[in-house]
Parts: structure tokens; sequence; C-alpha cells
């Protein structure tokens, strides 16, 4: 009898053990995601990317993701057990899980590590973010050009450089257009809480803004504009559903590319750590169709979408001012990235105080 | 004037989910359960509010369908902390999990799809009447019910004999049960109001406060509405004064940000909480009332055989 167990045992070994080599054969590249992938928007468009990466590489390469992951510790078990389950690439797609990624990364010095939004690197962990400015700067345009009232309405998440060049950014873009152009600024301190973004959206119609864009992550304000005849920006996908008379356009996060670029790298062993910081260039950051706005306006935005693509123009290129009146970028001269990422102040043009 | 209306109306809509959570809530605990599922329940009356409304075409039945399953879930917490007696904190915990796990498994499809909007109730001559027509006559009904419900409950808990009933199960179940008072069944109604009521305040929130269905959207108003039934200390007319307050402030912290006045956001966005928890704490200062309203048994299991 214990000779039988003892021979079963033995087959099921072998079985798993004939089973593993094609297994291991495969990459297996993993994702942490902040919200659930239902959320249509950020972890959402994170998770189109991982789907075309298993479309483009296909046997080669096996996904599998974890949503829902709270900053801090759990992250930091999320990550290690996909590290422990023989993940060869990890990709970890919000700001917070920075340290965790670092942490996670010096105990699995094998494991190739990219982390999202981030600016720590190390020699497995790699960071990579998309200029979404270039986007708003396009929206800021078009912006100037179809409002009524002159005002639009930015509904904010948190005062970080992220958001904050995004605002510069759009303010510029309209400036070029208008240079009294109006922007009323709105943090409701929460990156999804729809209703609150329903409730801020409703806000800023009610004081005259006839233009709203948004850097949170749920579509209702999008749905508020539909509703009360106003004009919208999508924001990470594309959200004409909620908004078929009210989107302009929408910046789209589209990670595809560098998950595909960074996954074939793994393959073909020549991964490096890098800090990757592509806008509509690279396809990163793309425009969905230009919408609900006159023929003119619309060629005036592929054009400038045109000019950014091919580098002729920068979106924060001198001379740019800051809210007090002081020199940032002399003229002449485009900003430097690093200043672009610590970003802290508004350009001349915003109303209010950016909170610290 | 157009300014002042959408600010008033905007308040109305955030204050409305609140105050129908929380008096549903207040009944609960009126009759001495502490049912600390509030989210998990709202969150599946939203989720079932907008798929029965987006695949009926109908909100009133997306309505009916986010009322039945929050009562639903609350029958789940009713049998285990009333029929199998287990800890009321750790199961309505647990409720609150289980509600927002499985919404957003049954919601999954759901997601990015606009839904039905829940419309405003039909007022010919009146709802037209500049500044207040839009006010007062231009909501839809889940808003005209959670005032009349506030009145009711107000109402039946202090002016009947069904409102004795619920207070003295609260108060004191030993005496309700020696008085031949069915405690448990009382108990099994009052937590199937509670989340009755949290059903359409989640189906509020997925149907006329956003037209759409999204993981999480309840985003912490559950528990709002829990702590405002509390500092409320059980009174019903303070529920709504809470709720609107919290609601008011709320939307004027948004308000005053679009005007540009220089006050940190970080602060307005924490002034609901401490404005309203001031307030009520102010109101409810008459530390006799405040013993006399709060329901003595409130967590305590209770069983018959005893």
């Amino acid at each position: 009898m214990k000779n039988l167990l003892g021979s079963v045992a033995l087959a099921l070994t072998i079985i798993v053990t004939l089973g593993t080599p094609s297994a291991a054969d495969k990459l297996k590249v993993g994702f942490i995601y902040v919200g659930p992938i239902g959320d249509h928007g950020w972890s959402y468009q994170h998770d189109q990317g991982r789907l075309a990466v298993e479309k483009e590489l296909g046997d080669k390469v096996e996904t599998v993701f974890v949503e829902k992951v709270a900053y801090g510790p759990d992250a930091e078990r999320a990550i290690t057990r996909l590290a422990r389950q023989n993940a060869g690439l990890i990709f970890t797609t919000s700001f917070g899980f920075m340290k965790p990624t670092l942490k996670v990364a010096e105990k699995f010095p094998k494991v190739k590590f990219e982390h999202a939004t981030g600016y720590k690197r190390s020699k497995n962990v790699a960071s990579y973010n998309a200029r979404f400015y270039e986007g708003r700067y396009i929206n800021g345009q078009i912006a100037a050009k179809m409002s009524k009232s002159g005002i639009a309405g930015y509904i904010a998440s948190f005062p970080i450089p992220e958001v904050v060049m995004g605002i510069n950014s759009f303010i510029l873009g309209a400036q070029t257009i208008n240079p009294d152009f109006k922007l009323k600024v709105v943090w409701v301190n929460s990156w999804f809480d729809p209703g609150k973004e329903a409730d801020a959206a409703k806000v800023l119609i009610g004081q005259g803004a006839d233009i709203l864009t948004q850097h949170t992550d749920s579509t209702a304000a999008m749905q508020i504009a539909n509703e009360k005849g106003v004009y919208a920006f999508g924001q990470a996908s594309d959200m004409i559903k909620f908004g078929p008379k009210a989107q302009l356009t929408a910046i789209i996060n589209n990670w595809a590319p560098y998950y595909i670029e960074r996954t074939k790298a793994v393959l073909n062993g020549n991964w490096k750590s890098v800090a990757s910081w592509k806008g509509l260039t690279a396809g990163t950051v793309k425009m969905a169709a230009y919408t609900n706005m006159p023929e003119d306006v619309a060629k005036m935005a592929a054009d400038t979408e045109a000019k950014i693509t091919n580098g002729t123009l920068h979106p924060f290129a001198g001379p740019i001012y800051k809210q007090d009146g002081t020199l940032a970028v002399p003229a002449g001269k485009n900003i430097d990235d690093g200043p672009l990422l610590g970003m802290n102040w508004y350009v001349k043009g915003v109303d209010g105080q950016l909170p610290k | 004037m157009y300014a002042a209306e959408a600010v008033i109306l905007t308040i109305i809509t955030a204050s409305t989910p609140l105050l129908l959570a929380a008096i549903g809530e207040l009944v609960t605990e009126r009759a001495g359960v502490l049912n600390l599922g509030v989210e998990g329940m709202m969150i599946m009356g939203a989720v079932c509010g907008f798929i029965a409304a987006f695949l009926s075409g109908s909100a009133m039945f997306g309505v009916l369908a986010g009322l039945s399953a929050g009562v639903a879930m609350s029958m789940i917490f009713a049998f285990l902390t009333q029929t199998l007696m287990t800890s009321q904190m750790a199961t309505g915990l647990a409720l609150t999990l289980f509600g927002l796990g499985l919404s957003g498994l049954i919601g999954e499809s759901f997601t990015g799809q606009p839904g039905v909007k829940l419309a405003a109730l039909a007022m010919p001559s009146l709802s037209t009447i500049p500044f207040l027509g839009p006010v007062l006559f231009g909501h839809d009904i889940l808003v005209y019910l959670s005032l009349g419900l506030t009145a009711a409950v107000a109402y039946v808990l202090f002016r009947t004999r069904l409102g004795l009933i619920i207070i003295a199960v609260g108060g004191n179940h030993h005496s309700a049960h020696a008085l031949g008072y069915n405690v448990i069944r009382v108990r099994y109604a009052c937590i199937a109001f509670g989340g009755a009521c949290s059903g359409l305040a989640g189906t509020y929130l997925s149907l006329a406060y956003t037209s759409q269905w999204i993981e999480n959207m309840s985003a912490g108003r559950g528990w709002i509405a829990l702590a405002l039934v509390v500092f409320a200390t059980w009174m019903p007319k303070r529920v709504l004064i809470g709720a609107y307050l919290f609601g008011t402030v709320w939307i004027m912290g948004l308000y005053v940000q679009g005007l540009g006045v220089p006050i940190p956001s970080q602060l307005l966005s924490s002034l609901p909480y401490l404005v309203t928890i001031a307030a009520l704490i102010i109101i409810s200062g008459n530390r006799m009332i405040t013993k006399v309203n709060t329901p003595a048994c409130i967590g305590q299991p209770f069983s018959p055989e005893r």
C-alpha cells in the first residue's frame, strides 16, 4: 500500500516536473493595480496594456494581475507574491507603490520591476510615466476656442506636480488663443469619488464655467456636462459614451506600446533600468477623436497635436511667468524635465492659490 | 439667481443619500441593533438598482430592485445576529466587506455603461415657477421620500404605540420581552427597514446622483451616515439637520474654491466633518436628554430563553 502511494506520488511529481518546463519557457509578466480594472480610467487603461502584451506576444508570455491593491504593506505582500510565483517582469502601476517596489526588488535581484509615475530607480527597477500635459495643452486651446463665457472648470485631485503641470499646461494652451481666459480650479482631495466629482462639476457650471476638465478618475463630470449642455474633456480613457454631446476629445493613456517594448526587452535579454517619460510622439499619450466642435477648431487641434508630436512645439516653451509674476522659463528656452517633475507653482493666469 | 439655485440643488443631491441611509439606521439602532453594514447594503443597492434599471430601461424598477437588495443584505445580517446570535460589530463589518466585494463582482460587466437617470417628478406648472419651482418641485421621488420618511419616522417613534414598542425593545429588551413583545421579530423588522433605506440611498447614487455604476462608488457615505446617527443622538430631526449641514458645508467647500477664496482645500475637505460634529454636539448639549435617547441595549444580543 505504502509502495503504491509512493509510486503515485512519484508519478505525480514526474507529471508536475514535466509540466513545468514548458510553463517556465514563458515569461511571466505581473501587474499590480491600485484600483479595480472596472474603474474605466487609470487601472482600466493599464489593464488594456496588459491585454495588448498578451495579444502581441502570444505564447511567449503569460500575464497575471492583482487589482485593488492598497498602498503600504498590502502592496509589498502582493508584489512579493508575484515575484515568488516566478514572474520575470512586474509592473507596479501607481505612484504609491514606489517604496514597496524598491524594497521587494532588493530581495529578488533577478526579477525586473517597472514602477509607474515615480522618480526612484535601482538596478532592477525602472520607472515610467507619460507626458499627459501634452494633451492638456491641446485641450486648453480647444477650450479657449469653444468657451462662450471664457471660463473653464478644472476638477483636480491632489496638489502633486503631476496634477499641477496639467493645470499649467491647460492654461498655457488656452492663453495662446485667449490671453484673458479664466480657469477655476476645485480640489476634491480624492482620486475617485464619483459623487463628489459630480458635485464639483455642478458647482463649477453654476459659477459660469462652460468647459469642464478633470484630473480625477471617474466619468461623473462628463455625464453632468452632457446633462447640463456644456463641454468636457475625457480623462484617461475615451468617455464619449458618457458624453455624446459633451466630449470634445479625451486624453487616452495608452500603455500598450511601452509594455510590449519592455516585455520584448526582457525576452531578448537586453532590459535595462531606465526612466521613460514619453508622450504623443511614442503614442503613450493619445487623443480621442475631436468631436462636437466646428471643423476649423478640430483642424487647429490636429495641427497642435502634429507639432507636439514632431517636436516643434513644447507646451512649456518660454517665456513662462509664475502666478506672482516672476519669470520661470526665459524666452527661447523650453522647461527642463527636472523642474517640470517637481512643479509646485501656478503659471500666471490661474485663479486661486495652490494648496500646499 | 442661477448660481444660488444651482448651489441649493447640488446641496440637496449631496445630502439625500446621507439622510436616507441615516434615517434607516436610526430605526435599526433605536431597536437596539448596531448594524455597521450600512456601506455594504448601500453599495449593493447601488449596483442592483443600476443593473435593474439598465436592463429594464425603467428607473422606478431600479429603485425597487435597489430597495430589495438592501433588504436582502440586511436579512443576512438579521439572521446571523438575531437568530444565530453572532457579534453585531463583527457581522456588520463583514457585511460591509461582503457587499463591496460582491457588488464589484456582479457589476463588473456594467462599468463603463451610461445608465438610466431617475427623472424628476413631473409637476407641471409648479416646477416652472422661477427659482422656487426647481428648488422645491424639481426633484426626483427619492428626495421627497427621504424627507417624508424622516417625518414619518419621527411621528411613528414618538407618537405611536409601535414607536414605544421599538424604543422599549432597544431600551430594555428583557422588560420588553416580559411585557410580551417579540423582541427578535421587532428587531428583524427594524433591521429590514434600515436595509431598505440603505438600499434606496445606494440606488440614489447610481441612478440620480450620477447615473452610472462604478465599483466602490459609495466612497464611504455609509460610514458618514452611521456617524450622523450617533452624533444626532438618535433623533430624526437632528439627523435631518446633520445630513443637510454636512451636504451644505461639503458643497460650499467646493463653491468657495471655485470663487478662488484662499482657504486650503484640505481644510475645506475636512470641514463638513468638523462642522457637523461640532453642531450636533452643541445641540445635543443636554446630557439628560441624550441619556434618555440612547438605546441602552444597543449592540447587545438577546436570547428569549435567558
